[in-house]
C-alpha cells in the first residue's frame, strides 16, 4: 500500500479519465475523416501556453487550457481558410499551419526561458507528457474538463451524430451545424490540452485516434462505438499507467503503445469487419463461385 | 568560413533537400506523411544507436530510412486492408514514436541520446562538430551528410524526372503505361526519410516538417510549372533560413523554430501577393472595375 | 483473332457482387458504347479489365494474349474528374505524357515525341492552347485534352470512360470526329456511354450492362427497345420509342 501513494491514484484516475474522453471525442474526429486535426491542435497548442504563461507569468492548467483553446481555434480557421481560398489541398494546409504554429511555439519557449526565467523542463514535458508530476490542482482541472466534456457528448451525442454523418442534410433540417462543428471542435481541444500534460503532444493525437479506430471494428453502431472507444481508451490509461509504475518507464508511450495492441487485435480478430474473418469469408465466397462457374460451363456443354 | 556561414550553409541545403521532396509531397496530396515519418523515425535513431553504438551519420541514415520505408508500408497497407488514411497515418506514425520514446527510456542508463536535440534540433552546435580527415578538418559533419542527401534527391529527380511527374499527377494512366509506380512511391519516400533525419541536427524532426511543407505549397502558389515549382520551392526554403536564422539572432531565441515561423510568414504573404492565385488578385478581378 | 476477349470476369467489393460473369469478344476495328443505369458497374468493368481493381475470376485478352503483357497495346482515358487539375503543367506537357511508354523509362522525351503531341493536340483542335496552363481549360478542353494524350499513346484499342459527360457542343463533335478516325485507323475503341438519345448514332456495337451483360453485339440488332427496359429495369419509359428502333 505504501506504493500506491495519493500521487499514484492521480495518475490513474487521470489517464483513465483522459482515456475515456478522448475516446469517445475521437470517435467523431475519426468518422468526419479528421483524424490528423487532433494532430494539429495539439502541435497548435503551443504556442498558446506560452502566451498564456507570458501574460500571467507563472503555470496555471487553467490558463494554459484558454491559452491553447484559443490557438487550437485559430488554427482551425486558418486551415479552413488556406483550403477554402487557395488552390493549397486539406493534407499540405494542415502541414503547414501544425508546424509553423510549432515553431512558433518553441521560439516564444526559448523567448521565455530566457527572459522570464522559466525552467528548462517545460518543452520535454510538452512533448512526451509527464504524469508523474500532475499535482493535485492539475488533477482537479482534468478531471472537471473530461468529465465536462464526456457530458457534453452525451447531451449533444444526437446532433453530433447527423452533422457527422450527413452535413447537408442536417443544414437541411434547420440543426446550426456550424455551431456544433465549433463545439466538437471546442471539445477536441479541450482534450488535447489536458492531455498534454499525462501524455505529450505527439501521442495526444494517438489517444483520439487509436481507441476510437479499434472500437469501429467491433460495431455498426455509433452509440456503441462511442462507447467501446472511451472504454478502450480507459483501459489503455489505466493499463499503460500500471506497466510504467512496475517497468519505470513513462506512461504516455505505454498507454499509447497499449491502445495499438488494442487497435491490432481488432484489426484481425473482429468477427464481422476483422481482417481473419474477411479472409476467411472471401475464400468461402470464391469456393461458392467456382462452382458456380462449373455450372455455368457445364450449362454451356449442354 | 565563418560561424555564421557556416550555420546559414546548413540551413540553405536543408532548406534545399526539403524543398525538393517537399514539391512531390504536396501535389501527391501525401503532406501528413512527412509528419509521420519526421517522428517514425526516432525509432529508427535509436535502433542504429542500439546496433552501432554511436551517432555516425551512416547507421543513422540506414536506421532512418528503414523505419521510414516501414511507416510507409504499414500505412499503405493498412490502408488497403480497409482503414481510412488519415487514420492508418495516424496509429502507424504515434505507435512507432511511442516505441522509440519508450527504448530510449528504459536503456536510458546506456544509452546517451537526448532526443529532445533529435526532436528540435539545435543548428547553433553544428559547426563545431567538424568531420576530420587525417587529423585535419575539412567542416561540419552535418554539412557533409546534407551535401550527400541532396546528390542523392537531385540525381532520383533529375534520373526519373518524367516518371515522377506522371504518376503524381495520374497514377492510372502512368501504370497502364507500365511506369514502376510503387517503385516510384518507394523511391520518394526513401528520399524523405534521407532528408529527414539528414536534417534532424540541424532543424529536428519536428521542424523538418515545416521546410518540407511550406515552401513547396509557397512554390505551389507562384508557378504553373513543376520545374519552377523545384527551384522555387528550394529558393523559398534557403530564403526561410535565412531570415529565420536573423530573426533569431536578433531575439535570441531557437534559430530552427524562427525559420519555421518565418516560412509561415512567406507562405502568408504570397498567400496575398501571389500573381495568378494570390488573394488579392482574385478580389480585384471580382469586384467590378 | 479478336483484338479485345473477356473471358467470365467477375469482380467483388468486399461482400457486394459488382461484375458476375461478364464474356464478351470485339472485333477489330470497331467503336462499342458500353451502356448501363448508374452503379451497373460500367467503370468497374475498365477498372477491372486494367487490373486497377482485382478480379475475382475471369481472364481478359487482347489480341490473344493475357492483358497484363500487352498493356502497351492499351490507352486508357479516365474520368475527367479523376485527376487533379491544379497540377503545375500544361497542355502539351499532359500530351506529352501519352509518350512515356514509347519514350522508355528514365529517358527523355525527344524531338519527334514533342512533334507527335503537337500534331495530337492539333487533331482535337488544341494547338492554340498547348501552353496554357491545365486549370484554365474549361471542361471540354480538358476532356480534349485527354484524348490528345491517348492518341499520342499510339495504342490498338482505347478504353474511355465518359468522355462526353459535362462537355460542349464543339468538343462532343471533336470527340465524335476522333472516335472515327481511329475507327478507320483500325483501333477498337470501347465508350462507357451515358446518351441513349445518340447511341444509334455514335457507335456500332453495344455492350448492355447491368452487373451482368444484358445484350452484346451490333448496334442494329442489340439496341433494342426491349433489351434497353431489361438493362434499366423498365426505367426509361420516357423514352419514345422512336429514339430506340430509329
Amino acid at each position: 500500500m505504501n506504493r500506491m501513494d495519493i500521487n499514484v491514484q492521480w495518475v490513474f484516475t487521470s489517464t483513465a479519465l483522459l482515456g475515456l474522453a478522448s475516446g469517445m471525442i475521437g470517435t467523431f474526429a475519426l468518422l468526419k475523416k479528421q483524424s490528423l486535426i487532433g494532430d494539429a491542435m495539439a502541435h497548435a497548442a503551443l504556442p498558446g501556453i506560452c502566451i498564456a504563461f507570458l501574460l500571467y507569468g507563472q503555470k496555471s492548467l487553467l490558463l494554459f487550457l484558454i491559452g491553447a483553446t484559443c490557438s487550437g481555434y485559430i488554427a482551425t480557421i486558418c486551415i479552413q481558410f488556406i483550403v477554402k481560398h487557395t488552390r493549397v489541398k486539406e493534407d499540405a494546409a494542415i502541414g503547414i499551419v501544425l508546424s509553423v504554429f510549432f515553431g512558433l511555439g518553441i521560439v516564444l519557449l526559448t523567448w521565455i526561458n530566457q527572459h522570464e526565467g522559466g525552467n528548462q523542463s517545460g518543452i520535454h514535458d510538452f512533448l512526451f507528457g509527464k504524469a508523474a508530476s500532475l499535482t493535485g490542482s492539475d488533477v482537479n482541472v482534468l478531471t472537471v474538463t473530461a468529465v465536462t466534456v464526456i457530458i457534453m457528448i452525451l447531451i449533444f451525442f444526437k446532433e453530433f451524430k447527423i452533422i457527422t454523418f450527413d452535413r447537408a442534410f442536417a443544414q437541411g433540417i434547420g440543426i446550426p451545424v456550424s455551431l456544433l462543428n465549433g463545439v466538437l471542435m471546442f471539445l477536441i481541444v479541450s482534450v488535447v490540452v489536458i492531455g498534454l500534460q499525462a501524455v505529450g503532444v505527439v501521442l495526444m493525437s494517438a489517444l483520439l485516434i487509436t481507441p476510437a479506430l479499434a472500437a469501429r471494428y467491433w460495431t455498426e453502431k455509433l452509440e456503441w462505438m462511442t462507447l467501446l472507444a472511451g472504454g478502450f481508451g480507459a483501459l489503455s490509461g489505466v493499463a499503460g499507467a500500471y506497466i510504467s509504475l512496475i517497468a519505470y518507464a513513462p506512461t504516455g508511450p505505454l498507454v499509447i503503445i497499449f491502445a495499438t495492441v488494442l487497435f491490432i487485435f481488432s484489426f484481425l480478430f473482429a468477427p464481422k469487419r476483422g481482417l481473419c474473418s474477411k479472409m476467411i469469408r472471401r475464400h468461402i465466397e470464391r469456393k461458392k463461385l467456382q462452382s458456380q462457374q462449373l455450372m455455368y460451363k457445364r450449362g454451356e456443354q449442354l | 568560413m565563418s560561424y555564421t556561414m557556416w550555420i546559414l550553409l546548413t540551413a540553405s541545403l536543408v532548406g534545399i533537400n526539403c524543398g525538393l521532396v517537399g514539391t512531390f509531397l504536396v501535389l501527391r496530396k501525401m503532406s501528413m506523411l512527412s509528419d509521420a515519418i519526421s517522428h517514425s523515425v526516432l525509432l529508427g535513431i535509436v535502433g542504429a544507436y542500439m546496433v552501432s553504438h554511436h551517432l555516425q551519420g551512416v547507421s543513422m541514415l540506414v536506421g532512418a530510412l528503414i523505419v521510414g520505408l516501414l511507416t510507409t508500408f504499414l500505412v499503405q497497407w493498412l490502408h488497403q486492408k480497409g482503414v481510412q488514411n488519415d487514420a492508418a497515418i495516424g496509429v502507424v506514425f504515434t505507435c512507432l514514436f511511442a516505441i522509440g520514446v519508450v527504448l530510449i527510456s528504459l536503456f536510458a542508463d546506456r544509452v546517451h541520446l537526448d532526443v529532445e536535440h533529435a526532436l528540435m534540433g539545435e543548428i547553433a552546435f553544428v559547426p563545431w562538430d567538424v568531420l576530420e580527415v587525417g587529423g585535419k578538418s575539412i567542416g561540419p559533419k552535418a554539412i557533409w551528410l546534407l551535401g550527400f542527401v541532396l546528390a542523392i534527391n537531385i540525381f532520383c529527380i533529375v534520373f526519373a524526372y518524367k516518371e515522377f511527374k506522371i504518376s503524381s499527377f495520374d497514377y492510372e494512366m502512368a501504370v497502364t503505361l507500365g511506369i514502376p509506380v510503387v517503385l516510384i512511391h518507394y523511391v520518394l519516400m526513401g528520399m524523405l526519410s534521407l532528408t529527414t533525419v539528414a536534417s534532424f541536427d540541424s532543424v529536428g524532426a519536428i521542424l523538418v516538417v515545416a521546410m518540407l511543407i511550406v515552401p513547396s505549397a509557397t512554390a505551389y502558389l507562384w508557378t504553373d510549372r513543376l520545374s519552377v515549382m523545384l527551384i522555387c520551392s528550394a529558393l523559398i526554403g534557403v530564403l526561410a533560413s535565412m531570415i529565420g536564422y536573423m530573426i533569431a539572432t536578433v531575439f535570441n531565441v531557437s534559430i530552427s523554430g524562427a525559420i519555421a515561423v518565418s516560412t509561415g510568414v512567406i507562405f502568408f504573404i504570397s498567400l496575398w501577393i501571389a500573381p495568378k492565385h494570390g488573394l488579392l488578385r482574385k478580389w480585384l478581378k471580382k469586384s467590378p472595375a | 483473332m479478336n483484338p479485345l476477349v473477356v473471358e467470365q470476369m467477375t469482380v467483388a467489393y468486399d461482400r457486394q457482387l459488382v461484375l458476375e460473369n461478364v464474356s464478351f469478344s470485339v472485333p477489330e476495328g470497331k467503336l462499342v458504347g458500353v451502356i448501363g443505369p448508374n452503379g451497373a458497374g460500367k467503370s468497374t468493368l475498365m477498372k477491372a479489365m486494367l487490373n486497377f481493381i482485382p478480379r475475382m475470376h475471369g481472364h481478359v485478352f487482347v489480341y490473344g494474349q493475357p492483358y497484363e503483357k500487352q498493356r502497351h497495346l492499351v490507352g486508357y482515358v479516365p474520368q475527367r474528374n479523376s485527376v487533379d487539375w491544379d497540377f503545375p503543367t500544361n497542355a502539351l506537357d499532359v500530351v506529352l505524357m501519352g509518350r512515356y511508354g514509347h519514350i522508355g523509362l528514365w529517358k527523355r522525351p525527344r524531338k519527334e515525341d514533342i512533334d507527335m503531341a503537337m500534331q495530337c493536340l492539333d487533331k482535337v483542335g488544341m494547338l492554340p492552347y498547348a501552353k496554357r496552363q491545365i486549370s484554365q481549360l474549361s471542361g471540354g478542353q480538358q476532356q480534349r485534352v485527354f484524348l490528345a494524350r491517348a492518341l499520342a499513346q499510339d495504342a490498338s484499342i482505347y478504353f474511355m470512360d465518359e468522355p462526353f459527360v459535362g462537355v460542349d457542343a464543339a468538343t462532343e463533335k471533336a470527340i465524335v470526329q476522333l472516335l472515327n478516325e481511329l475507327k478507320t485507323r483500325g483501333k477498337t475503341v470501347l465508350v462507357v456511354h451515358h446518351d441513349l438519345q445518340t447511341v444509334r448514332d455514335y457507335f456500332d456495337y453495344v455492350l448492355l450492362l447491368n452487373k451482368r451483360v444484358i445484350a452484346f453485339g451490333e448496334t442494329e440488332s442489340v439496341f433494342t427497345y426491349d433489351h434497353i427496359q431489361k438493362t434499366y429495369g423498365g426505367k426509361v419509359t420516357f423514352l419514345s420509342s422512336t429514339h430506340i428502333v430509329g
